[in-house]
């Protein structure tokens, strides 16, 4: 068995491959660089450096989101298309589930974070060495979920690289509550990522796609035009 | 005689999601497309986010269709060709990121290809091209009027300075309350009129193979607002009429003042307003009287394709041109020739 993974989901690119439960290679870069650009040449270079042909491929594992729209869907497309093309099974991985996984021996609530912008995030609340939900992945105010992340009364380990960003008010409303993830536990790692994808289950690859947690801001004004359902 | 050539086509550009297989760049054996207009639909027009949400859903669908559609496996490939740009960034990357990996996947050779010069293959898949060719690409993102003297080399003599004539189409058909996309419903609407109104036509400076339909779409707007002052009815046919004389007219001269200063041999159409009925017998009747062939691909080649591109691809794969897995989408491409 050997497992590609690809994490392409916020600015990071993530990538690596296991040899059954061995981590042959892997490779965190964090330069803001398109993925469109960067993510393939990684890939193929990686496989050559490993002596791994594509057909030599047997598991497929990606982040599937949330973060980046634009990043989650690179990610997946040549995930999708790679599985698709080479017959083989694609799993899928949420992509804070990857950034918790970092701090998978902290005792409390495991916060992954990544920004989307007006004071809102991708946030999830995650805990112990399962990575058992506690609150599932959604787009929030940052505040609001802090806010129960406070409720839960438990000591909170906050992952990502956009944690910087929202440091002020994590503070403000969790104080010692709150601790941070050390530098090199910020970024998502792909070996992480095939490991969760081990225990996920198989997809059905033409109808795999991004989990972005939110819709489009046209269909969001589309629905209060109609008086419908809110975003 | 050398081994047949086929090429795997992905075009993402805008709002179709499209794969295709091509022989030797004449001959199509697959063409699928699968249309996001009914999405698009409900917000009167394309919106980028959506389209490139909806070509992840499909990519991988379409092109194992036109495998399968071509009853090819992958081995049986001499390349894959996709859209490079121009078009939506984020709808033009899925095509690529999906024709990269599946070149990878079965370690194929990958071309990058213009979406323009993919509209003037398509005639080579229903009719061999002459050179030196004069062609008219004129669609929902494009007006421009290209010259070629031989495979792959391009000039581009005149391009829209504003609208592109589709886009034109679209936002008048806006106004007169028509549903997306309007450019049918104008044409059809044009011929049920027996008093035109008058528009301008925007001739620009002399001797220029520019053109330019904002004017145009203003003086549309101008006079409706104007009737709605005064409490005038409307005859939304004898608007549809005039506007589409005014962008025919111009767009035929111009064509043929070209296509006689550069002496070519044939002049081509492409693009989604090249299937226009008022425009294509305005052209055809042109052409005609002046004994220069001319061509357009029928109306499933003019639309958005992947045949064109394979077509197009082909060229360039046969050229020796090839792409890597560094290739990005490319939202504002040059026109540039592969030779
Ligand atoms: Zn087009």
């Amino acid at each position: 068995m050997i497992y590609l993974g690809i994490d392409t989901s916020n600015s990071p690119l993530a990538i690596a491959l296991a040899k059954e439960d061995t981590i042959i290679i892997e490779e965190t870069t964090n330069l803001k660089i398109n993925h469109s650009l960067t993510a393939m040449p990684a890939v193929e270079e990686m496989m050559k450096k490993a002596k791994i042909a594509p057909a030599n491929l047997t598991h497929i594992a990606v982040a599937q989101g949330p973060g980046s729209y634009t990043g989650v869907r690179i990610g997946l497309t040549i995930a999708k298309t790679l599985a698709w093309s080479l017959k083989i099974p694609l799993h899928m991985v949420s992509s804070l589930k990857v950034l918790a996984a970092n701090g998978q021996n902290f005792d409390g609530i495991i916060c992954p974070l990544m920004d989307a912008r007006r004071g809102t995030a991708f946030m999830a609340a995650y805990q112990g060495e399962t990575l058992d939900s506690v609150i599932a992945d959604q787009h929030s105010e940052v505040k609001d979920f802090i806010l129960r992340l406070k409720e839960l009364g438990r000591p909170v380990l906050f992952v990502g690289i956009d944690v910087e960003i929202h440091k002020e008010v994590i503070h403000e409303i969790l104080g010692e509550q709150a601790s941070f993830a050390a530098p090199q536990n910020r970024l998502p790692r792909a070996s992480n990522l095939i490991m969760l994808a081990k225990q996920s289950e198989e997809q059905n690859v033409h109808h795999a796609v991004p989990e972005y947690r939110r819709i489009t801001e046209a269909e969001a004004n589309y629905n209060k035009a109609q008086g419908g359902e809110k975003s | 005689m050398s081994e047949d050539i086929y090429v795997l086509g992905i075009e993402t550009s805008c709002d179709e999601t499209a794969a295709s297989v091509v022989k030797n760049g004449i001959e199509i054996i697959s063409n699928v497309v699968a249309s996001q207009i009914e999405s698009h639909k409900r917000f009167g027009g394309v919106v980028p986010e959506i389209a490139s949400r909806h070509h992840v859903e499909q990519i991988t669908l379409v092109i194992e269709e036109a495998l399968k559609e071509a009853d090819m496996v992958p081995a049986q490939l001499s390349a894959v060709a996709v859209t490079e740009g121009p078009g939506l960034v984020g709808a033009l990357l899925i095509g690529v990121n999906a024709a990269k990996a599946f070149a990878f996947a079965h370690q194929l050779p990958i071309v990058g290809v213009h979406h323009i010069a993919g509209h003037i293959y398509a005639n080579r898949l229903a009719q061999e091209m002459q050179f030196p060719l004069l062609a008219l690409v004129i669609s929902g993102g494009h007006t421009e009027l290209v010259y070629m003297n031989e495979h792959g080399h391009f000039d581009v003599i005149g391009e829209t300075r504003d609208d592109a004539a589709g886009e034109a189409y679209d936002k008048v058909a806006r106004t007169l309350n028509l549903p997306y996309p309007g450019g049918p419903h104008i044409d059809r609407l044009a011929h049920e009129s027996n008093k035109p109104v008058d528009f301008p036509r925007v001739w620009l400076e002399e001797g220029s193979y520019d053109f330019s339909f904002s004017g145009l779409k203003s003086s549309v707007l101008n006079y409706m607002h104007n009737a709605a002052q005064r409490g005038d009815q409307v005859e939304p046919a004898d608007v549809a009429a005039g506007f589409q004389n005014s962008v025919v007219e111009v767009v035929t001269a111009k064509t043929l003042r070209a296509a006689e200063q550069y002496k070519v041999k044939q002049v081509i159409a492409a693009g989604g307003v090249a299937a226009n009925k008022g425009l294509r017998a305005s052209l055809e009747k042109a052409f005609a009287e002046k004994g220069t062939p001319f061509f357009i691909p029928p109306l499933s080649l003019c639309t958005d394709n992947a045949a064109m591109i394979a077509a197009a691809g082909t060229i360039m794969y046969e050229k020796g041109i090839r792409g890597n897995m560094a290739m990005n989408g490319r939202p504002g491409m040059e026109m540039d020739s592969w030779i």
